[in-house]
């Protein structure tokens, strides 16, 4: 371990993007590399990992109380924002759209630091798109589910095809201006009421 | 007039009051304002979008400028506060189990300051356990308010008690758990704790020192010096929006628009106990605080030089900051009565005539009063 290598903590109560921006400093180079998932360990722990940067997520509401731990603690003696440097604005928006925030002590250069929050940003932002497809691919099967048990319905009490089903929810979501899954809720949530 | 846009950070907080009545009832786009309000997480994350731009101004602590203004704060940013949010709004809860001790040691069960604080003394002199009470921030009136009162009980903050920093939401949980005694929070943090049956308000900031600051409008001075005509307007629509929340007849039509969903996502009566002063204490048990948030009565948006110095002079007692004459020129800069004058002078409302107040016009629960040209550090 080289004296110069630089101490970095992750915080983030999020445990599948903390260690996929832990994996990403590894592959970086950095072998100093620590994570915590809780606020309350930060206090514990801050002391024995002495951090020279801290990349931490915007959206904790815990953020005071993590820069009072490293207000009081001697080993981060003067943490400074990453966005003490105002003139790259466009890294600052970046980074705070990403929903990622870091400190570093005082004095260390900052183009020492810049790739870390770079790739910080990078790796927040993938894993946020990441959940959004998951979400998107998770309503679609959802609604695919519900337009199944929409035809089924009519196909029993109307004595339809299976396209025919299908045609009169979308002719129906059409005229309404609505969706077919939307139609189709309906469709069931009525047939649930008028079960004997 | 102007056709200005405005995007303003807030926190789920009863005093972010003026800024949701200003927008939603119009009176923004009265002066010409499109203001778009975004809620944040965190005290941090509000000082450093005002840093970087992403907000023009922002609902800050009152002592935040000055700790950002003194190179307090891990961000460098001039922040300068042009109007305060109104009066009041804060309380001090404690446990269920520390009430009861409380309770054995004396205390009467009003919101008085001095008999509750002698009380809780008396708990303390017992030992059985250090006490660990909760604030939002370092830099705030709430954490610098439990310290006064504290101090002038008789007890020692950081010596005698704990004292830790807690986002508002997490308190009345950490009450329920044991994990702090205490917490001094604004509204409706204490009545939130109360209404889960997690604890008992013991008093009121509004009782340990009438008519006191909490929160203000903070913009960054670059903003605030290239766009005057639009900090301005601004401030003559917080200004309306202060003159509406002060009647009491529009106090429940209040509660309904800041307890929407894009707000603070509570129940309006809740919102409605801290916005009317009718505070139940515990459960079943109501008694009326005169004053407990005020948000136009005397003087309730000014934002008085003499309060940027007190919460100064708490810095220094509490050892934030080295007191030096420049310190306190810089304190006293940070609050702007200027600015608000030269907004408010074409509504005809009746300015102080003083941007100071006079020591006998600040008198806190102890008999004590405050006397800016005296701030001494603290002998160690």
């Amino acid at each position: 371990m080289s004296a110069s290598e630089l101490s970095i903590l992750i915080i983030d109560e999020d445990r599948v993007r903390a260690a996929i921006i832990e994996e990403g400093l590894r592959e970086a180079g950095h072998t100093r590399v620590a994570v915590i998932n809780s606020t309350q360990e930060v206090a514990r722990r801050i002391a024995e990992i002495a951090p020279d940067v801290v990349v931490i997520d915007l959206a904790n509401p815990d953020r005071d109380r993590l820069e009072h731990f490293f207000l009081l603690s001697k080993a981060l003696r003067k943490p400074v924002a990453m966005f003490v440097d105002k003139s790259d604005a466009a890294a600052i928006g970046a980074a705070i759209e990403a929903g990622v925030s870091a400190y570093i002590v005082d004095g260390l250069r900052k183009d020492r630091v810049k790739p870390i929050l770079d790739m910080a940003v990078l790796r927040f932002n993938a894993y946020s798109r990441l959940q959004r497809e998951l979400d998107e691919a998770r309503n679609a099967l959802e609604e695919r589910k519900l337009i199944d048990r929409a035809k089924a319905i009519l196909i029993r009490q109307r004595g339809l095809t299976e396209e025919a089903a299908y045609t009169l929810l979308r002719k129906t979501a059409m005229n309404q201006n609505r969706r077919v899954a939307e139609i189709a809720q309906s469709l069931i949530t009525a047939a649930g009421l008028l079960e004997p | 007039m102007p056709d200005l846009r405005i995007t303003a950070g807030f926190l789920p907080l009863l005093d972010s009051l003026l800024l949701v009545i200003a927008r939603e009832r119009g009176l923004a786009a009265a002066q010409g304002i499109d203001l778009t309000l975004v809620r944040e997480t965190s005290w941090a994350n509000i000082r450093d979008r005002v840093a970087v731009g992403h907000f023009e101004v922002a609902q800050m602590l009152g002592p935040m400028p000055i700790a950002a203004n003194l190179g307090l704060s891990p961000i460098d940013v001039a922040i300068v506060a042009p109007m305060a949010l109104g009066l009041g709004g804060n309380a001090i809860t404690v446990s269920n189990r520390l009430w009861e001790r409380m309770l054995k040691a004396g205390a009467p069960g009003s919101i008085e300051p001095a008999p509750a604080g002698a009380a809780l003394a008396r708990v303390v002199a017992a030992g059985d356990g250090r006490l660990c009470f909760a604030v939002t921030h370092p830099f705030s009136g709430h954490n610098y308010e439990l310290r006064y009162w504290l101090a002038a009980s008789g007890i020692r903050p950081d010596a005698d008690v704990d004292i830790v920093i807690l986002p508002p939401q997490l308190m009345a949980d950490a009450l329920a758990a044991g994990t702090v005694d205490g917490y001094c929070a604004g509204e409706p943090w204490n009545s939130a704790g109360v209404l889960a049956g997690a604890g008992r308000i013991v008093t009121v900031k509004a009782r340990l020192w009438p008519d006191s600051p909490d929160k203000v409008l903070g913009v960054e001075q670059r903003w605030a010096e290239a766009h005057p005509e639009a900090l301005a307007a601004l401030l003559r629509a917080l200004y309306a929006a202060s003159l509406w929340c002060g009647d009491p007849a529009n106090h429940a039509e209040a509660a309904a628009i800041l307890g929407g969903p894009a707000y603070l996502d509570k129940p309006s009566d809740l919102l409605l106990r801290g916005l009317s002063g009718r505070l139940e204490l515990a459960r079943g048990e109501t008694v009326r605080v005169a004053d407990f948030f005020v948000p136009n009565a005397h003087s309730a948006t000014f934002p008085w030089v003499t309060h940027a110095l007190w919460y100064y002079a708490q810095m220094v007692r509490w050892g934030d900051v080295v007191h030096t004459p420049a310190h306190q020129a810089q304190a006293a800069r940070s609050y702007r009565p200027d600015l608000y004058r030269a907004a408010i002078a074409p509504f005809g409302a009746s300015l102080p005539t003083s941007d100071e107040k006079q020591p006998g016009q600040m008198r806190f629960f102890d008999g004590a009063s405050f006397d800016p040209t005296r701030i001494t550090t603290p002998s160690a």
